[in-house]
Order: structure tokens, then sequence, then C-alpha cells
């Protein structure tokens, strides 16, 4: 019986030849993950084991960047317990203010993550590194912890669904709609428990910032991971960031797949997901009836350079309309960078929006973003749930930059050629 | 280890964020977690634990954020286990990490009702509804996993070893 990527990947991190679904193995960490709001439960956890060294301080990377710059003084306070212990311990990849962005975003730029690694994050969008063929999961703050402690990992070995991705995505048609479109197929739980790993020959038709994108939201449906081969376009993204050795893994011909879905790029549409699940998906253009307080572009999902270039490229020229408040959020400090470079921060201001510092802020609900009861706000993020933005009453439609920027100028779900 | 109380009944894919809302996500203290459990879900949570311990839910219990304020909030509250159709993998690993009592059961999750009088034997993994009279069968943690959940977290474990 062959193995899918994820198999050969838990396979050699635990030391065997081979394994299958439902085996449980002990697995070596590249990396251990943790944020302001996961990593202060971690330490807690790991002191109350009795630990008292991490297992290697360059592999383990604290990454403050949900209520910091600090919101207020509770956030602030596990912000300090999170520096004084990476201090202490020596974290190697501590990222101050200054030069902190959002993690998701930020790893994969510092060439943090790599193909055949396996990597935990006390934060569910770690899945997000399978877009360069990593194995990466979101964990709790006590796995955490044992992973900060040990270096180890235990895992159940999952099935996988099989998605074929196929034909070449449509103007401004997105990474971001590949994924909303799958969840909106196979529902917030299809793919419960399980891989879910990306084929076919129009994987290279979607970028690494699309693939990241798409890897991202892969536990809005439910999964263990999302993977992508490692293809050309990958290997050219990789060769600019990561030095140290890699293996990159092929699915075996005859590995086992729960299920195969297929998706026809030149059929998919602009998509968004209403309230107030991710899988309440529908095209854009039958959405024009709901009209918004707010927009919000940027995130771990949506927050690279090329996300900022969709959305100024259709910003550049008009105005935000008087009803709505546009909020770009650049992912990384390197975003922020090459938005000034490129003039798209210019574009972003004279359209009346405002370009904020990195910070997953508002897509939680934290802060630079808040809802009132209420209020609607179309977002670039990945979660819709009651109250994720803010109040019970208020609303958020998931969609990808495109949408969300047209949306900004008319004051409702709007798609590009609208406005352009 | 047996548990039985009245049931607090939800629907499916009871997210984190409805579980413990972020804005509350600047503590780590379990009681002051557990004062807003529930809160963006069911207004009524508090004084429905005067009576009950046991909530029981549909599919992908603890969907979305991967906070394990979550279930310490849930045990924190006096809840001592958790009956779902389907649990979310990361709220699932949480849950035994911390000593939270869960338990997957189909059956149960659909037939068992709000109030309903419910007693489980979590050794055996025995689920009597006596108000109803039937009776369900999910299948028993193994007894490692049991041990982390009475002594309340695996934390409490590893150091147990590191000190043998």
């Amino acid at each position: 019986m062959g193995m899918t990527m994820t198999q050969k990947i838990l396979a050699r991190a635990a030391g065997v030849e081979s394994c299958r679904a439902g085996e449980l193995l002990m697995c070596k960490l590249n990396l251990v993950l943790g944020n302001d709001i996961t990593a202060p439960v971690a330490i807690n956890e790991f002191e109350k084991m009795g630990a008292t060294k991490v297992f290697d301080p360059a592999k383990i990377a604290l990454v403050p960047d949900h209520f910091v710059p600090n919101k207020d003084i509770k956030s602030a306070t596990m912000a300090k317990q999170m520096r004084e212990f990476a201090r202490a311990q020596k974290i190697v990849n501590y990222f101050e203010v200054g030069r902190v962005g959002i993690e998701h975003a930020l790893l994969p730029e510092q060439g943090l993550v790599a193909p055949g690694e396996v990597i935990i994050g006390a934060d569910s969008h770690t899945c997000t590194y399978g877009a360069v063929g990593a194995f990466s999961t979101g964990v709790g703050s006590t796995d955490m912890a044992v992973g900060m402690a040990t270096g180890e990992c235990w895992f159940k070995v999952p099935e996988a669904i099989k998605v074929v991705l196929k034909g070449k995505l449509k103007p401004w048609v997105s990474g971001k709609d590949v994924i909303l479109h799958l969840i909106g197929e196979i529902g917030v739980d299809g793919a419960l428990y399980q891989s879910l790993e990306f084929t076919g020959e129009g994987v290279k038709e979607i970028s690494m910032d699309g693939r990241l994108t798409i890897a991202n939201m892969a536990i809005e449906a439910g999964a263990k991971n999302g993977i992508f081969p490692v293809d050309d376009v990958c290997r050219a993204y990789l060769a600019e960031r990561v030095s140290r050795e890699w293996t990159a893994f092929e699915p075996d011909e005859d590995a086992e797949y729960s299920r195969v879905v297929t998706i026809d790029l030149d059929q998919l549409d602009l998509t968004v997901s209403l309230p107030h699940l991710p899988e309440n998906t529908k095209p854009a253009r039958e959405c024009a009836d709901k009209t918004i307080d707010q927009v919000v572009i940027g995130s771990c999902t949506n927050g690279r350079i090329s996300d900022m270039r969709v959305a100024a490229q259709i910003l550049k020229g008009h105005k935000v309309n008087e009803n709505v408040r546009c909020i770009v959020i650049p992912g990384t400090q390197q975003v922020v960078k090459s938005c000034l470079a490129e003039g798209l921060v210019d574009i972003f201001i004279d359209a009346g929006a405002i370009f904020t510092m990195p910070t997953c802020g508002p897509c939680l609900g934290g802060f630079c973003g808040v809802l009132a009861d209420g209020e609607r706000a179309v977002s670039t993020t990945n979660r819709n749930f009651v109250g994720r933005m803010g109040h019970t009453g208020s609303e958020v439609i998931l969609s990808s930059p495109a949408v969300a920027a047209a949306s900004a100028i008319l004051g409702r779900v709007a798609t590009p050629e609208e406005v352009l | 280890m047996k548990v039985q109380s009245t049931v607090i009944k939800y629907g499916d894919h009871v997210d984190t964020d409805v579980i413990i809302p972020a804005r509350y996500l600047n503590t780590t203290d379990p009681a002051e977690l557990a004062s807003h459990c529930m809160e963006d879900l069911d207004s009524g949570f508090k004084k429905k634990l005067e009576a009950s311990k046991i909530i029981v839910a549909g599919r992908n219990f603890g969907c979305g954020s991967s906070r394990e304020h979550a279930p310490i909030a849930i045990k924190a509250s006096g809840v001592q286990l958790v009956i779902a159709d389907s649990f979310a993998r990361i709220f699932y690993r949480n849950s035994i990490d911390i000593g939270l009592a869960i338990v997957e059961c189909p059956a149960a999750a659909a037939a068992i009702r709000e109030g309903d009088e419910v007693a489980v034997d979590l050794d055996t993994g025995r689920i009597d509804d006596i108000t109803t009279g039937e009776t369900f069968t999910a299948a028993p943690f193994p007894p490692f996993i049991q041990e982390i959940i009475r002594s309340g977290g695996i934390a409490a474990v590893v150091r147990k070893r590191m000190e043998a």
C-alpha cells in the first residue's frame, strides 16, 4: 500500500519505513510555534511539567502578533511573560515589535519552514506551511509545551482527501476563491481528522501566496493539514529564503485516499462565505444586496504582498465608499516595505483607506477594527463565526482581496469588474 | 470514573470563539475564563450549570481556533464531561491534555435531549439516559488517556514521570 505526502513525512520524522492511516507515531519536530495568546498558557504548562530548558532554542518560534503592540494592560502582561521566557531560554526566533509580523506570513517569508519538515504551532492556522510541502498542524498550548520540552509530538497518521486542481484561474479569481469553494463543497468538518492533499496540473497556475492562502484555511474544513507538492514555483520561492537542506516528498502512485474532489479552475467564480460559517459559500456577484460598514484586507490568510497588490490595483484612482471604513493590514514588515517601495501605500491612503501595522487585530475581534452590533464587514480573513470580529450581532463575509477592495468602493459586496 | 447529571444540549459546529470569545483571551486565569464561557452562545449557561455537569452537542464541537482557553474555560466552569457526535481535532487533543473528559458518541449525541438525566461510566464507555431509559456505548479511552484525565491533565502525568 502506498503512502500520501503527509504519511511519508510523518514516517520519516518517526524513524520508520512506512506508516498507515490510524497508526500512532511519535515524531521529531523541526519547529514549535507559539504566539502572545497561546504561548503564555504553554509556558505555564512547561513549568508545571517541571521542565527547565527548551529542547533547542533555534527550533522554537515565538511571535507576538495577536494583541501586540499591546492593546491593554492584561495583553501587555502576557506579551511580557512570553518576552521574558524568550530571553531566559535564548530563543533565536523571538520577533520583537518592529521586527514582528503575522506568524503565518512571517515564518515562510523568513525561510523558517521547508519541505518535508514537521511543524506544530499553538495556533490553528499553522497548517499554512503545507504550501511549501511541510507537514504542519495547529495544536493547543499543552502540546506546544511538551514540544518545547521534548522536541517531539505524537500524531495519529491521517487519511487524506485528494484535491485535484484542473485548468487555469479566470481573471481576479485567486487561491482564496479555491479554498472557500472547497470548504463550501465539503463542509466545515468535511476533512475532519484528515489531510487535504492538493495535486493536479492546476497547481502550477497558483502562486505561492495563493497556495499559502489555500493551505492556511485547511483547518476551516476541519483538516489536520493541507499540503502541496513541491514544484518549480515552490523551489524558486524557497531558493530565496531557505539555505538548509530539505527533502520534498511526493505521494505514491497507489496512495490511498478517502475521497477525491476535483476543482475545475476555469469554472471557478469569485466566491464569498456568508455568515456564520465558512461553508456558506456563494458567488460574489449574487450578493450585491449585502451592504457593508467595514472592509478588512490582511491577516495570515491574505496579508501578503500579492494580496496588497491586487487590492491596490482595484482601489487605484477610486475612493472608499463614504459608509465604509477600509482597513489594510500588511502581514509583515517586509510587506510594509514592499508596499512603500511600490507606491501602494499612497494608493491606499489616497483612496481613503487606513494602512496599519502588521497584526492579527480585527480578525479575531481583538482590536484595530472591532465591529459594533448590527455592523457587517467584508473581510479577507478566515472565520465568520458569531461574534468573531466583535459584537455577536455583527456579521463577517469572507472574500478575496479583489472582492474586498471592490466592495470597499461600492459599499456592498462587489466584484472588480463593477469598478474597473 | 463516573459522571451523572442533567444535560445542557447544543447543536453542530460550536466553535471556540463562542466557547470563549477572543476579547477575553488577554488572561490565562481559568476562573476568569470560566466567567465568560459560552456567553456568546447561551446567556443561560451559568444558570444551567447549577444543576448540570454534562454538555451534549452535535458535530464538530470545538471547531476553529486552537485556543486551549476553550476547554480550560469549560472545565473551570464545573463541566465534567462533553459528549458530542464529533469533535474538532485540536479541541479533542486539548481536552485530553488538560484533563477534560470527552466522549465521541453519535447515537447518544443525537438521542439525548436538553434536561435529560444522564449517567456515564468513562471506564466502560456506557452512557445511560435515565430519563428515557436508553443506553448507548462509546469506545472507552485506553488506560493511559484515562490516567491523564484522572490526573487533571498531561502536565501532571509528565511531572510524576519525571520525578519517578
